[in-house]
């Protein structure tokens, strides 16, 4: 039945709803699967010191999608996170052996700028962390490090950054009040206006709704479904409904190893491992 | 026991409980009385100081004038000399007040920056083991008796830094007595001071502001004069409001370093008096007590006073006005 549906998209027999849902879905699982890689782990093993916290990781983040990293608090996930913008690199102590590849190229490498590297892998944090500086000045911040002094130019960039990020209509008349200013919603949405604003092809996202209320959310869930058409998002979430909500694939995370990884809907109805499985029917975590 | 226990209406169980509550309030009580008469001592004494220092400088309390009452508030703030113990007397607070703010100037032009950089090496660049090393090294430097400094100013600064550099070299009059060694001796002694509450307010601006500035492509530097500096910004000129408070209060190591001369001059390389300098002279020397000498010790006192006080309530003001609300 599958295979035949992706092969002829109009079986002979006149078809019920459910089968067609399923089939369309199963057409869409597979050209999932044939999307181009934008970030690659092979054999990712990282320390805290003593303390082994990945396992062997290898795993290909397919471009323009969605990416959720699922899995049991201290299971890995956002140490895999942050080791694909060197985020790791400023806590003492830590180390690595494997090879992490964006678009093919050996981040840690010798001669690899991290600065560079971080422009084009943005990340936004759990907790929000606007700077105290006005609005403007935060959105605008990754640009000035950047060099970008021309003031014609920052404008343009900070409300391009907030209208991908959905917080245009609402701080537009404001621009010069402080961010600290907003609400927790807001604010979420601004640290994702900023992270754009240094224009990525990379965007991380370490649990970034948490935090939030479920109207906030709602709408950080829709800002990254507008968001993979452009980026490719690979986000931490602990909430699995979430995860299946808005994500193209999903990783599941256990004790350091990277368990399964597969299309969403794929993963969620027919988990390959038992692990997956008793995670996501809540059987532990 | 257990049927007592269960009878709430009976009475019983409600007496103890009563019992033990005032015990306790009690003794909460006493606690607090102890507290807030520690509390009131500090508070007394500030108290006790204030009014000594206007009864003899501005009210007067019985017979005798006060300093205010005798020499008139325009002489003193614009009359250019300052000769309490000369047969000629001038009460004018100009020289003492552009020797203090001359030494707590130059002081604050070695100090701040100093004390801010280690501040931030301390805080943004230094390993736990380099800041294990450093930061009681700093310590000792605030432990340092001050008439060491002086000293230190006298024998050392003036003939050795001061001397080479500005007399052989640019031909400039060095005195032995003079401002500039005052100032830097003060500077380095109100390094840790700046030093450590400034460290104090970097390392409370959160981590998570760092990763967020680090992940925006913001190299140490950026991290650290673009986000943390300006995160701590309040704590940070609190702590040189402090220091400059210091400054101008210092007392022993400028008396040693700039002389007691009270002359009205911006240049640094000359002997000039303290206000501070000035009250260690006159407590020192064998001034008849109600003469105008000695009231003029209240008034300079005053003055010191209300300068350190003015700075104290600004660098307060400046924390609550820059305070940041991190949730």
């Amino acid at each position: 039945m599958v295979t035949e549906s992706t092969q002829s998209p109009e079986p002979p027999a006149l078809p019920s709803l459910a089968d067609i849902t399923t089939a369309f879905s199963d057409v869409a699982d597979v050209a999932e699967r044939e999307r181009a890689v934008k970030v690659e782990t092979i054999d990712l093993d990282f320390f805290y010191g003593d303390v082994q916290a990945l396992f062997g990781v290898s795993m290909q983040v397919p471009e323009q999608a969605v990416t959720a990293l699922i899995g049991p608090s201290g299971c890995g996930k956002s140490t895999y996170l942050r080791t694909l913008n060197r985020m790791n690199d400023i806590i003492e102590g830590t180390r690595l052996s494997g090879t992490v590849l964006v678009e093919g190229q050996d981040i840690y490498a010798g001669g690899i700028d991290v600065v560079a590297l971080r422009k084009r892998v943005g990340m936004v944090f759990q907790k929000s962390t606007p700077f105290p500086k006005s609005i403007f000045d935060n959105v605008a911040y990754g640009p000035r490090v950047a060099g970008e002094k021309n003031k014609a130019v920052l404008t343009e960039i900070v409300e391009s950054s907030l209208q991908r990020a959905a917080l245009w209509d609402e701080v537009k008349d404001r621009l010069d009040d402080s961010a600290l200013a907003l609400s927790g919603g807001q604010q979420q949405r601004l640290c994702i206006a900023r992270t754009l604003a240094t224009s990525p092809d990379v965007v991380l996202m370490d649990e970034p709704a948490s935090a939030l209320d479920p109207a906030s959310t709602a709408r950080i869930e829709d800002l990254i479904f507008e968001l993979k058409k452009n980026y490719t998002i690979i986000i931490v979430t602990h909430n699995m409904q979430q995860a299946a909500r808005i994500s193209d694939h999903t990783a599941f995370f256990f004790e350091g190893k990277l368990i399964e990884f597969g299309v969403t809907r794929e993963l969620f109805t027919r988990p390959g491992e038992q692990q997956t499985e008793d995670y996501i029917t809540g059987r532990f975590g | 026991m257990t049927s007592q226990r269960n009878s709430v209406g009976d009475g019983s169980v409600p007496q103890t409980l009563t019992g033990r509550v005032t015990l306790g309030r009690l003794k909460e009580q006493a606690v607090k009385a102890v507290f807030f008469c520690c509390a009131l001592l500090s508070i007394g004494t500030t108290i006790g100081i204030i009014y000594v220092l206007v009864t003899e400088a501005v009210v007067g309390v019985g017979d005798s004038q006060a300093f205010f009452q005798e020499v008139s508030l325009v002489e003193f703030f614009t009359e250019t000399r300052w000769t309490p113990q000369f047969a000629d007397k001038h009460f004018g607070i100009l020289p003492l007040l552009t020797g203090t703010l001359m030494i707590a100037g130059i002081a604050a032009c070695i100090g701040l920056p100093v004390g801010l950089a280690s501040a931030i090496y301390l805080s943004e660049y230094a390993s736990p083991r380099v800041r294990n090393l450093v930061k009681p090294v700093l310590e000792v430097l605030a432990g340092i008796p001050t008439v060491v400094y002086g000293y230190f100013a006298l024998v050392f600064v003036t003939p050795y830094v001061l001397r080479p550099i500005f007399q052989d070299g640019l031909g400039l009059d060095v005195g032995v007595f003079n401002a500039a060694s005052a100032g830097i001796v003060v500077g380095i002694m109100i390094i840790p001071m700046v030093s450590s509450l400034s460290e104090d307010a970097l390392r409370s601006v959160p981590q998570g502001l760092r990763e967020a500035a680090y992940a925006l492509g913001s190299t140490k530097l950026d991290v650290s004069l673009r986000v943390v500096l300006p995160a701590a910004f309040s704590g940070v000129i609190a702590s040189f409001l402090l220091a400059i408070a210091r400054a101008v209060g210092e007392t022993m190591a400028v008396t040693i370093a700039a002389g007691q001369t009270p002359d009205l001059t911006l240049n640094p390389f000359r002997s000039v008096e303290s206000m501070t300098a000035f009250i260690v002279n006159v407590s020192l020397g064998d001034t008849a007590v109600g003469s105008i000498v000695y009231k003029s010790l209240y008034a300079v006192a005053l003055t010191l006073f209300v300068i350190t006080l003015a700075m104290n309530i600004l660098s307060q003001a400046v924390l609550r006005r820059f305070r940041e609300v991190y949730q």
